[in-house]
């Protein structure tokens, strides 16, 4: 789907006020501060972050940051574009959860006695593809990876036998139809830009204005 | 064995690397780099953190003009006025601590109106960073929200690299502050430096894109079927100096164009298709007829709400061209139909060249009907009052007509400002300086003497209300010291004149400390060997006017003007530029 039919599709299927999960894809050097100047932008308009998630990412020296925010298209399309204004940020891509592959990690440690009396606790964990990490006398360290509902689904499920502690990571995504960033970051390197650096999707609207 | 030959070679090699080299402090590299980029005036205060720099530069008195200002925020206003009428990037430094804690007010106005500052801070010793040191903020994440780009220097072999990255972020795409925190180790540092290269390109910042020509088509198709369209300009033309591209669009066009308050002087004040001023205190005829035109063409400016008014009430009927620099501007407030990403300066030649030649005779006795109502009912009665109180707009045709519209005027934020704003006539691009997004009180006697720096051959009127005024007063003394010559014109109606405009209206006349009482504001200039007077009566107001511009040197007028006057026409809050009211 090109650049203008994705606009185009959006416009015409999403409720553009209405919320939903958008994860947030931002390519920029790593330099301290540049996360506080980023978590600002959300801040200042008291949009509260899911998720946030800081890593390497496919080039060497070019961070990736994955942020959830359950927002409407409209706002999270300026938020995205405050966030590109950033000096160290290289680009930046946003989109909802059907376009992108992701992942959260969380952990439970759980006793040991208790899984070693109650059947339905291991069967409770293999029914959620727990992996056990740790395995000591007094508790058990469980792994589960997945989307947010099937984490929480243990959780839920677990917290009639002792779950002593839990802790869930930030998500991240894998856009599904990006060719990754190494072809862009040779024309962000060049010093005349080129037509595909300056592409600015959300004015691809050329088919609708001429109505008058 | 070592020939004659290689010696020489040898010799030669080393007085080239010598050449490219220089052995000093960190804070000799510093100042070598903004002699480099250019600087000539910075404006500053001392203190322990930035000692280091403060004592190279006791050395570089014949190349850098220190101008010691008598409060950081002075001092940043200052380096503002003279961005703006300058061009140039504007300089400050200040120490740690309170000083760099000073200095957040003027960062947030240079950043709200696009103004390039270079701002250099002490900060305590790199081993002591966290430790609430002595004079320690975290000057950075303080400023983070309100500068373009920061960085804290902890190693003098930085310094170099960051100050020519700062000049080109400030400089270039849409200007703003950029804050380098230099921590007192790095500033003492000795080492060999290489040779200060500038920068001008950084691969994760795009000060402006390559311009798409089918954007320009998209918006030439739509002006040259437009019936009535309409030009709303900003300060982005100035900024992109593309003063002369943007008259011969309009001229070509031939589109009224109406400026918001950082645009105005971008066209002269008296040029045919220059119908007004935009926004709340603006025209009466751009207002109404923004809701009325079929496209509006948006160039440099930003929709902003005191120009807007209620959104979704605002031009709704219009189809929106919008050129800008910035990316994240378009589709901000108001939709865009044909967003034109770019350098004005570049864009507007191309849509010159697509646009027809044309007149819009009827759609501009639109904006004289309008413009005449206008003259009848507040225009008149404003500069040609009949009763006894000297009002704002008077005193402004009076330096009309004095100047003939060749001084640069600065402004502070009020009541003054927006009669300013509105009455002062501008022959000359960069002229009106004023604080537009921030509105800062106490903005207007500093930039002035920054705006007198900048642009050292004009006449520079500093037009303050006697609220703000009593926010900076200090910089008296910087005039003082240095001789800028401002003249200083106080408009005093012994109220916060806005705030109390709006009590009046909209709070049912419940003036809520908005009483303020001043000074004797001629005595206070004098205490300061600062020539001044004070004018309460209409038949004194041309004579001491005159007085005061043509006096050689700085001069403080306080006139007293009407204590209840409000500015019309208003767009009130939340209301749509077409419920403009003219009482």
């Amino acid at each position: 789907m090109s650049t203008e039919d994705k606009i185009k599709y959006t416009e015409d299927t999403v409720d553009l006020d209405g919320k939903q999960e958008y994860t947030i894809t931002v390519y920029a050097e790593n330099r301290i501060g540049l996360l506080n100047r980023i978590a600002i932008i959300f801040s200042k308009r008291k949009i509260n972050i899911e998720s946030l998630n800081s890593s390497a990412s496919e080039i060497d020296g070019i961070h990736r940051f994955n942020i959830v925010i359950h927002e409407g298209y409209e706002v999270v399309r300026k938020l995205a574009r405050q966030i590109e204004k950033q000096i160290e940020v290289l680009k930046v891509y946003f989109n909802t959860n059907d376009e992108i592959i992701w992942q959260e990690l969380a952990l439970y440690k759980v006793s040991t006695d208790e899984i070693a009396e109650k059947v339905t606790v291991e069967r409770l964990l293999r029914q959620y593809g727990a992996s056990a990490v740790v395995i000591r006398k007094d508790y058990t360290v469980f792994a589960v990876t997945g989307h947010r509902e099937e984490t929480d689904a243990l959780v839920k499920a677990l917290e009639p036998y002792e779950l002593i502690e839990f802790v869930r990571s930030a998500r991240v995504a894998i856009i599904k139809d990006s060719a990754g960033f190494h072809e862009k970051l040779k024309e962000f390197e060049a010093e005349e830009p080129g037509e595909e650096l300056v592409e600015n999707e959300f004015l691809e609207k050329g088919g609708k204005i001429f109505t008058m | 064995m070592e020939t004659a030959q290689d010696t020489i070679q040898q010799t030669e090699a080393q007085a080239e690397t010598s050449k490219k080299l220089f052995k000093g402090t960190g804070s000799q590299v510093l100042l070598n780099g903004l002699i480099e980029e250019g600087v000539t005036t910075i404006f500053g205060y001392p203190g322990g953190a930035i000692m280091p720099i403060y004592d190279a530069l006791y050395d570089y008195a014949d190349k850098l003009e220190h101008i010691l200002v008598r409060h950081e925020q002075g001092g940043i206003h200052a380096a503002q006025g003279f961005a703006r009428t300058s061009g140039k990037v504007g300089v400050c430094f200040a120490t740690s601590g309170p000083g760099a804690t000073n200095l957040v007010t003027g960062l947030a106005d240079a950043q709200i109106d696009s103004t390039p500052l270079v701002v250099i801070t002490g900060q305590v010793f790199a081993h002591l960073l966290g430790t609430d040191a002595f004079q320690e903020t975290d000057v950075i994440n303080i400023t983070t929200p309100v500068t373009k780009w920061n960085y804290q220097v902890t190693d003098a072999n930085e310094i170099q690299e960051v100050l020519a990255k700062a000049f080109y972020i400030a400089k270039s795409g849409r200007p703003g502050p950029v804050l380098i925190d230099i921590t007192k180790n790095a500033q003492i540092q000795v080492e060999e430096f290489p040779e200060y290269i500038k920068c001008n390109h950084i691969r994760s910042y795009r000060p402006k894109p390559k311009v798409r020509v089918e954007y320009i088509e998209q918006a030439a198709e739509l002006i040259n079927a437009a019936k009535k369209p309409f030009v709303l300009f900003g300060q982005g033309v100035i900024l992109g100096s593309a003063e002369q591209e943007f008259k011969a669009f309009i001229d070509k066009s031939g589109i009224p164009a109406a400026w918001t308050i950082m645009g105005e002087g971008a066209i002269p004040t008296s040029h045919p298709l220059n119908v007004g001023m935009l926004g709340m205190h603006g025209n009466y005829g751009p207002n109404v007829l923004t809701n009325e035109a079929d496209v509006i063409i948006a160039i440099g400016m930003r929709f902003d709400d005191r120009v807007t008014g209620r959104l979704d009430k605002y031009a709704k009927q219009a189809k929106i061209v919008h050129l800008d620099i910035d990316p994240a501007e378009i589709d901000k407030n108001v939709k865009a139909d044909v967003g034109v990403w770019g350098d004005c300066k570049e864009t507007l030649p191309l849509l010159t060249n697509l646009v027809n030649e044309n007149k819009y005779e009827d759609w501009l006795a639109v904006f004289k009907d309008y413009n005449q109502q206008e003259i009848d009912q507040v225009i008149t009665p404003e500069l040609y009052p009949e009763g006894e109180e000297i009002t704002m707009g008077e005193v402004l045709r009076n330096i009309n007509e004095i100047c003939g519209g060749e001084a640069i005027i600065v402004t502070d934020v009020g009541q003054h400002q927006m009669v300013a704003c509105r009455y002062a006539k501008f022959n000359n691009t960069r002229s009106n300086i004023t604080s537009g997004g921030l509105g800062t009180m106490g903005f207007g006697l500093p930039a002035a003497i920054g705006a007198k720096y900048g642009a050292p051959d004009k006449t520079v009127i500093a037009i303050i209300g006697d609220g703000g005024f009593q926010m900076t007063p200090q910089e008296l003394g910087t005039i003082m010291q240095f001789g800028a010559e401002v003249k200083i014109l106080i408009l005093n109606n012994r109220f916060l004149g806005m705030v109390r405009q709006w009590q009046q209206l909209f709070n049912d006349k419940r003036y809520s400390f908005v009483n303020i009482t001043s000074p004797d504001f001629v005595a206070l200039a004098k205490a300061y060997y600062i020539e001044a007077q004070m004018v309460n009566e209409r038949e004194n107001l041309r004579t001491a006017l005159e007085t005061m511009i043509n006096h050689k040197g700085s001069y403080l007028l306080e006139v007293m003007v009407g204590r209840e006057n409000n500015v019309f026409p208003m767009v009130p809050q939340g209301m749509s530029v077409s419920e403009i009211r003219l009482k």
